[in-house]
């Protein structure tokens, strides 16, 4: 399996502007310092609770925002990624970094290659009551792309959308109603149908089911399951469900304020998770099950701002296991064994 | 139920929109028909917008077999101005309000859709025209432009533009933030196709409230300016002109105060109901779009 | 366990420009007093509704169309048909002996009141005896103990005080402090009773866990984070001391591991005040983390009810059965139920779940199946039991 996004030391810092002259007087760290790679046709799980910058994450490698630092590759081969790096922590000839990284980084790209590279890559919302244009007839939001990259037009183009729509289980006839006459679980899949019409290689998943019934969540799962099969897609899916990440990723990273804290197989995350943080994560998701509620681990505090992190590891205020050394540096993610990674300083 | 069925239900369920939709329509009848409801005189049919004349003497003279509503100072037909006069409201409404809705979509909408530095230029701009009072500003363009009804069109124009900018910056600024708008780009769609396909078509219908409340405004502040002299040429068939020519005779003399009242009721009457029309139209469709009266 | 409330053949109808929907449809549902009864459904299933046809707060154009709500006080020992209430009767009841918590907290606070403030209006509107009793012994304690000059000057105007103070402990809406307490200016001489209300808020911050309470109290909700604001809203509709709670999906705004310290506070308030506690939610987890029973719901009717082991160890009701398998589980492969959820104007006839189940007979399309007892505490409406 090849890499096919390779982020690398991402950051992604909102500037909180204040005073009359509207200075920049701080700044939200949604992403700090992450680095992860998506190997080609892996459903790659992002799990965290809200604020972790899991969204942000995101939107900067589909490049719907820029990275504050830091790259995003996008089916890039090791040697310019690996001569960039040369580059870097030499220091020297910064023309020649500039051109290798405006052809291959994905954070400077601009024009027409961010128009190719949206042909290949998709972000599907996480609500599908507001992702979809309440004034657009349904044939009209999913031809869009079509039209956008100019792919296809007139007839061919019809049968395209009748087909994507068909495909995630949409009947053509439904092509001329507007958004409001469907479901959520319809919606969703109309956002899907229209994420897919450009034939994408990598799609990005925003908690694609957290506003949706259990019994349609299940269903959508299932289409997405079918429709990587088939296309042999790659995904990157949001959630802050547990569960969800462990029933349908191959991989898991668990993310708390900004940092990846844990990565590993699902079964990795969830049987011997290895990170303060990930183990009451799994302590915490209520699962269906009245014998399994006894004796669980309850997390003290809340998730700290953004804009002001605590220093060193910034779980220690609310983990049982700090000590000196986590108050004051950060952990490195390292590995404990196979592709089980760990940012801790006494990991479980 | 398709919308514009969901629509015109809801227009004729309620008494008060239907009033304003039968007034609005007799008004159109009027404007389109004037030529046969008051027949242009021979000698008239260069200049049809000119009111006829029947002889020079000041004071009015009551309705009569010749003239039905009377005949107002400098014996101008009361009728031929009304009618006709309704030709000319319409097109000062119509041509200030559809001026203004177009420079405010596009200046709004640039100023609501890339902020910064553009934003910041183009509100302060309407900054300076709002800082005017209105008619006095409208006056001042029309006294140095010379009065005509064209006149009177442009000074309209400067003064209304601001605040539909500013209405159409704020609605865009708030659809700005959606979701879809984010996935259209995320499609890789271009900031023109961004604004005119999602922006604009969400963001439009608090704007066309306001132009269809605002026509009625627009031709009571040209009558406005018509009753201080300040618009069309004298004898020019406008409503403003008339109760502008009646406004020695608004009471008659000792012992009679109501001997001239067709003078200035009759005018009067159609700028009322013309804007009062206006104004029921436009309370219904905010009725109708306003997001939080839910399809119940 | 006696009942607490009983709904029996409750209908509520909204009649909306497309048509009626029967958002609820002849429910019968008994809350036992100190249990916690889940009620759990999907999305139309009307089990909000449920929830706030109790406290008679269908939001228009709904309507309670017929049934019964019987609330029986445990206090009093009395039984009250709540539908048949007079309006000024039924604002005793909401936020004193039936409270309700709902799932935005950011929704139920007043920005611009401060959290204490909040509560405390609570304790003056529903407390009143309480507080002229506190305020009076205070008052009392004050004219035992002053002694000096000082003292001897107040000392008038204190037994005056305890006098008013004492009148509102007998009867709250006594004509005297009732006037007094129009009066501007004249109403400030009451203030010991918000002291009291403030100090009573300040004990409830505490009790639902709120580190700092004091400070807190002087805050406003913005402040706040979800946690904190959910904790605020419980320890608010915690003020009365209710016979019943109800919360409605009070965790699904929160992050899992707030969400999870929401759960152990309800388990705790259940088991510390005795009070019975409706617990709507979508989410089967967290209903098997609280509740003691479970009602599942669907399209506006019962299909099962029981205790929470029974639900997911024994479930019955084809819908339960398939809503627990379309749970993500570790190491299981999704289910999906086939078809969408009924259509709310036109929903099926007979049972309405037969068009997705698997084993619909034609009874099924025909007549609706009754709610009948299969076991101790186990109640499924379905042909096959």
């Amino acid at each position: 399996m090849n890499t096919l996004v390779d982020i690398r030391r991402l950051k992604k810092h909102f500037p909180i502007r204040g005073g009359v002259l509207r200075r920049p007087i701080g700044a939200v760290k949604a992403v700090d310092g992450v680095s992860l790679t998506i190997k080609r046709g892996q459903w790659l799980g992002l799990v965290g609770e809200s604020g972790c910058g899991k969204t942000t994450l995101a939107k900067t490698v589909v490049r719907l925002l820029r990275p504050t630092s830091g790259h995003v590759y996008f089916d890039i081969p090791d040697a310019p990624k690996a001569q960039i790096e040369a580059l870097e922590s030499a220091d020297k000839n910064s023309r020649e970094l500039a051109s290798l990284l405006k052809e291959n980084d994905l954070a400077t790209f601009s024009g027409h290659r961010v128009q190719l590279f949206r042909r290949r890559a998709q972000l599907v919302h996480q609500d599908p009551f507001t992702s979809l244009d309440p004034r657009m007839k349904i044939k009209n939001t999913v031809a869009e792309p079509l039209i956008i990259h100019r792919v296809l037009s007139g007839q061919a183009q019809q049968t395209a959308v009748k087909d994507l729509l068909t495909r995630v289980g949409l009947s053509a006839g439904q092509m001329e109603r507007y958004p409001h006459q469907f479901s959520g679980g319809q919606r969703q899949r109309i956002a899907i149908a229209r994420a897919l019409a450009t034939k994408p290689e990598f799609i990005a998943f925003d908690e694609p089911t957290s506003a949706l019934d259990v019994s349609v969540q299940a269903q959508i799962l299932n289409l997405l399951k079918d429709l990587k099969k088939e296309f042999g897609l790659t995904y990157l899916y949001i959630t802050h469900e547990l569960l969800i990440a462990e029933s349908v990723c191959d991989y898991i990273a668990v993310m708390y304020l900004g940092k990846v804290v844990e990565m590993g197989r699902p079964e990795e995350i969830f049987h011997t998770p290895r990170h303060p943080y990930a183990q009451s994560l799994v302590a915490a998701t209520p699962v269906p099950d009245p014998a399994r509620r006894v004796g669980r681990i309850v997390l003290p505090g809340e998730v700290p701002s953004p804009a002001n992190p605590p220093p060193g590891c910034t779980f220690h205020p609310r983990c049982s296991r700090a000590s000196k050394e986590c108050h004051e540096l950060e952990p490195p993610l390292e590995p404990v064994g196979g592709d089980h990674y760990v940012a801790c300083f006494h990991p479980l | 139920m398709t919308d514009w069925k969901f629509t015109a239900r809801q227009l004729v369920r309620n008494p008060l929109s239907l009033l304003g939709i039968i007034i609005i329509v007799i008004f159109v009848f009027i404007a389109i028909f004037a030529p046969l409801i008051a027949p242009t005189p021979e000698s008239h049919q260069q200049r049809p917008y000119m009111i006829p004349r029947d002889g020079y003497r000041a004071q009015p003279e009551p309705p009569s077999e010749d003239h039905i509503f009377g005949t107002t100072q400098g014996q101008y037909d009361i009728f031929y101005g009304v009618i006709w006069g309704t030709r000319s409201a319409f097109r000062v409404g119509l041509v200030v309000i559809g001026i203004v809705v177009v420079i405010g979509i596009l200046l709004g909408s640039l100023a609501g859709y890339f902020g910064g530095i553009v934003d910041e230029i183009i509100m302060r701009i309407t900054d300076v025209f709002l800082a005017f009072p209105a008619l006095i500003l409208a006056m001042a363009i029309v006294a140095a432009l010379g009065p005509s009804l064209n006149t009177v069109i442009i000074a309209l124009t400067v003064v209304s533009w601001p605040s539909y900018a500013r209405l159409i910056r704020g609605d865009i600024l708030q659809v700005r933030e959606e979701d879809y708008i984010e996935a259209s780009r995320g499609l890789g769609a271009s900031s023109a196709r961004v604004i005119l396909r999602h922006a604009l078509p969400n963001a439009i219908y608090p704007t066309l409230i306001m132009a269809s409340l605002d026509i009625g405004a627009v031709v009571l502040s040209a009558a406005a300016l018509s009753f201080l002299g300040l618009g069309a040429p004298e004898g020019y068939a406008d409503w403003g002109q008339l109760t502008s020519f009646a406004r020695n005779w608004i009471v008659g003399p000792p012992g009679d105060p109501l001997k001239y009242w067709y003078a200035v009721t009759i005018p009067g009457l159609f700028i009322l109901f013309f804007v009062l029309g206006w104004n029921l139209l436009g309370d219904a469709f905010r009725d109708i779009f306003d997001p939080r009266l839910a399809r119940r | 366990m006696k009942d607490l409330i009983r709904i029996r053949d409750l209908s509520v109808r909204f009649y909306t420009y497309e048509g009626v929907v029967h958002a609820i449809d002849d429910l019968d549902l008994d809350i036992r007093q100190g249990e916690t009864l889940g009620i759990v459904g999907e999305t139309g299933s009307g089990k909000s509704m449920t929830a706030l046809a109790i406290l008679r707060l269908v939001p228009y154009p709904g309507k309670i169309e017929s049934g019964s709500i019987v609330f029986c006080d445990r206090d009093s020992g009395g039984e009250v048909e709540l539908l048949k209430l007079r309006e000024d009767r039924m604002r005793a009841i909401r936020g004193n002996k039936i409270s309700m918590v709902f799932q935005e907290p950011g929704a139920a606070l007043n920005p611009v009141y401060t959290i204490g403030d909040q509560i405390s209006e609570v304790f003056l509107l529903h407390r009143r005896q309480e507080l002229g009793r506190r305020a009076r012994e205070r008052v009392d304690n004050l004219l035992n103990d002053g002694n000096g000059f000082g003292a001897g000057l107040k000392r008038p105007f204190w037994h005056w005080q305890s006098r008013i103070y004492d009148k509102i402990a007998e009867e709250p809406h006594a004509l005297e402090p009732r006037l007094l307490s129009h009066i501007p200016l004249f109403r400030r001489l009451l203030w010991r009773l918000k002291d009291e209300a403030s100090l009573l808020t300040v004990d409830m911050l505490k009790d639902v866990e709120i580190p700092d309470a004091a400070r807190v109290a002087a805050e406003y909700p913005h402040e706040l984070s979800g946690g904190m604001k959910q904790r605020a809203v419980i320890a608010m509709a915690l003020a009365c001391s209710p016979e019943l709670l109800i919360a409605d999906e009070p965790t699904t705004s929160l992050d899992v591991t707030i969400q999870a310290q929401m759960l152990e506070l309800f388990r705790r308030i259940k088991a510390d005040k005795g009070a019975s506690v409706l617990f709507v939610t979508h989410n089967l987890g967290v209903a098997s983390e609280v509740c003691d029973r479970v009602a599942v719901m669907y399209a506006g009717r019962l299909c099962e009810v029981c205790t929470v082991e029974e639900l997911f160890l024994h479930p019955l009701h084809p819908y339960t059965r398939a809503l627990l398998d379309a749970v993500p589980m570790p190491g299981k492969e999704l289910q999906t139920i086939p078809g969408a959820l009924a259509d709310a104007l036109n929903p099926p006839p007979g049972c309405r779940f037969h068009p997705r189940c698997p084993s619909a007979t034609p009874l099924c399309q025909q007549e609706r199946p009754k709610l009948k007892a299969v076991a101790k505490d186990h109640m499924v409406a379905c042909y096959l039991f």
